[in-house]
């Protein structure tokens, strides 16, 4: 009851925050609701599955590149059309990927995620015509529902139409992710995350679920990537580097990993937190990696995990 | 004939864990695996549902031959296994447990959209399985938080969630105490009946527990076969009481 509450409450704030926030903070929501998508699909192989990928930024690149071609190589300019091609290439990509990957484990997977991110960033830094190289290539403004909204100065058009697109399709992702984690996969993959040796044995095939787990994360990611176009209005290789995968898992451990909207809340927090450290210090990275070290060792189970760890547990109350 | 293996071998460099072990098991028996440690038990355990490939030897399964093939493919050919170092998945309640066996049972592990809660079907299944085993009252507590004894138990219950049609158990009572070890075989044996089981093998280093239970009793010793019989004929062979039983054991 507390969590709908909550989660009625923060959507509500959310869809006012342009009536009472300043455009600057209304604007940083933007990259807020994007990498929220990014992040419920990377928690579903973090939280629920139990591989911690340090590659993701190559699925955000891939969304985001693609979103960057259509608009800047072809006159499609539908946001609709952008997010479905770049979830398809999102999952293309993640196939082979995912083939190789998912059968390790630990360090060994999280190595060869950071492998394959680091193959893509290198693609897209010297594949100058096709990716505009260290210069990235422009995302133009898409249209939204078929809306081109080309008048529109480019605030009002971030902080209306384009704001509210964007939490609708985090709403979406939630929605649809909130079935995956409850449905019978999304039992498996625990079953897999706690014992993959036990989940063998009750007929369960850890590869094949770890497989479509890294594939659902991948199309989250992509996806995630192309809401983040927009803003940015500029699309670089950085997005794909290994540190922008690194703050992805940042995020998830921020917000707690344990929790179906912890990475969310972790999104958030990063996203403002960042912004405020460095407006106040220069050396923000310092800054952030004296937290991440203090979240794991008071918080393994991140800001969300802190508010509900103080209830009884289960056993407890049984 | 539900089980057999022929000549299994298993080599682990100059250590032969196997050497020749030969047996069978046919519908509607309880055989008990004895032996002493390092006889090979656990290794012949292994080998029967798919973990470890045999160097040389065949097992085969309802006239299919399964060497090696693997936990997964074999659970799903109905045979099941529990573990002598209790097997359980920690953050998930007993209930979730015992779901996820019967989601796998039903092959709708890889439903994406459909609702848990609302599956009827896998509900009843995982409901049923904890009331057989005495686990219904605590199926919302995570498996972690369990005593040790019904930890136990929900490995063994998620075992026979599954409803396989032949369930290895590798010490099914190690780490519980003497007063709960005949309550959680007569727990086993009333489950078997109520899934349809048709055969059980275990391996069992509590004599009271194996000549209770078992129709039939194959000792091994360094990795060989000593002796395949039923309960009387083993207590009357002189080799298997000197190695394996012990003479106080066998006079009790």
């Amino acid at each position: 009851m507390k969590r709908a509450f909550a989660l009625v409450a923060a959507t509500a704030a959310v869809a006012v925050a342009p009536f009472v926030v300043g455009t600057y903070h209304v604007l940083l929501m933007l990259p807020f609701m994007a990498y929220a998508v990014v992040l419920l699909g990377l928690n579903l192989l973090f939280g629920y599955a139990g591989l911690v990928s340090f590659g993701h930024a190559l699925f955000v690149g891939i969304g985001a590149y693609t979103g960057a071609f259509i608009t800047s190589h072809t006159k499609i300019r539908s946001l609709e059309v952008i997010l479905l091609a770049a979830g398809v290439l999102g999952a293309l990509a993640a196939v082979p990927v995912a083939a190789l990957c998912v059968r390790y484990v630990k360090i060994y997977f999280g190595m060869l995620t950071l492998a394959f991110g680091m193959v893509f960033y290198t693609f897209v830094l010297k594949f100058y015509r096709l990716t505009g190289g260290d210069e990235g290539t422009p995302f133009l403004r898409p249209a939204l529902l078929g809306l081109g909204l080309e008048a529109m100065p480019k605030i009002d058009y971030l902080t209306g139409p384009f704001y509210y697109y964007s939490m609708a399709v985090l709403g979406l992702a939630m929605l649809v992710m909130w079935r995956i984690v409850r449905s019978p996969f999304g039992l498996c993959l625990r079953t897999i995350r706690d014992n993959p040796g036990k989940a063998e044995t009750l007929g369960i095939g850890v590869t094949r679920y770890r497989f479509l787990a890294f594939v659902i994360s991948a199309v989250y990611a992509a996806v995630g990537g192309a809401l983040l176009g927009p803003p940015i209005g500029n699309v670089d290789p950085t997005l794909a580097y290994w540190t922008h995968s690194g703050n992805l898992v940042f995020m998830t451990l921020l917000g707690g990993f344990a929790s179906f909207f912890g990475p969310v809340v972790g999104a958030f927090v990063f996203i403002y937190l960042q912004n405020w450290v460095m407006s106040v210090v220069e050396y923000w990275r310092l800054v952030f990696g004296a937290i991440l070290a203090l979240i794991v060792i008071f918080a393994p189970e991140g800001l969300v995990g802190l508010v509900t760890r103080r209830r009884p547990a289960p056993a407890a109350r049984a | 004939m539900m089980l057999r293996a022929d000549g299994l071998t298993k080599r682990y460099g100059e250590f032969l864990a196997l050497d020749g072990v030969s047996l069978t098991v046919g519908e509607g028996e309880f055989v008990s695996i004895i032996g002493p440690n390092g006889a090979g038990k656990s290794t012949l355990i292994n080998v029967l549902t798919g973990v470890i490939r045999p160097s040389s030897g065949s097992v085969r399964f309802k006239e299919r031959e399964v060497a090696g093939i693997g936990p997964v493919r074999l659970a799903r050919l109905g045979m099941a296994r529990s573990f002598q170092l209790v097997q359980i998945f920690p953050d998930l309640t007993v209930l979730e447990t015992l779901q996820a066996a019967v989601v796998s049972r039903l092959g709708r592990g890889t439903r994406l959209f459909t609702s848990l809660a609302a599956d009827r079907e896998v509900q009843a299944g995982a409901l049923e399985v904890a009331e057989l085993f005495g686990l219904a009252e605590r199926r919302h507590v995570p498996a972690r938080h369990l005593p040790q004894g019904d930890k136990k138990l929900l490995d063994v219950a998620s075992a026979f969630a599954l409803k396989p049609e032949i369930i290895l158990l590798d010490e099914p009572t190690s780490g519980v105490s003497t007063a709960d070890k005949t309550a959680i075989m007569e727990t086993l044996v009333a489950a078997s009946r109520r899934v349809g089981l048709r055969a059980i093998i275990q391996v069992e280093h509590d004599m009271d527990i194996v000549f209770a239970y078992s129709d039939r009793i194959v000792a091994l010793h360094q990795g060989k076969v000593l002796a395949d019989d039923a309960p009387a004929a083993i207590l009357s062979d002189q080799r298997v009481i000197d190695t394996v039983i012990g003479r106080r054991a066998a006079r009790s």
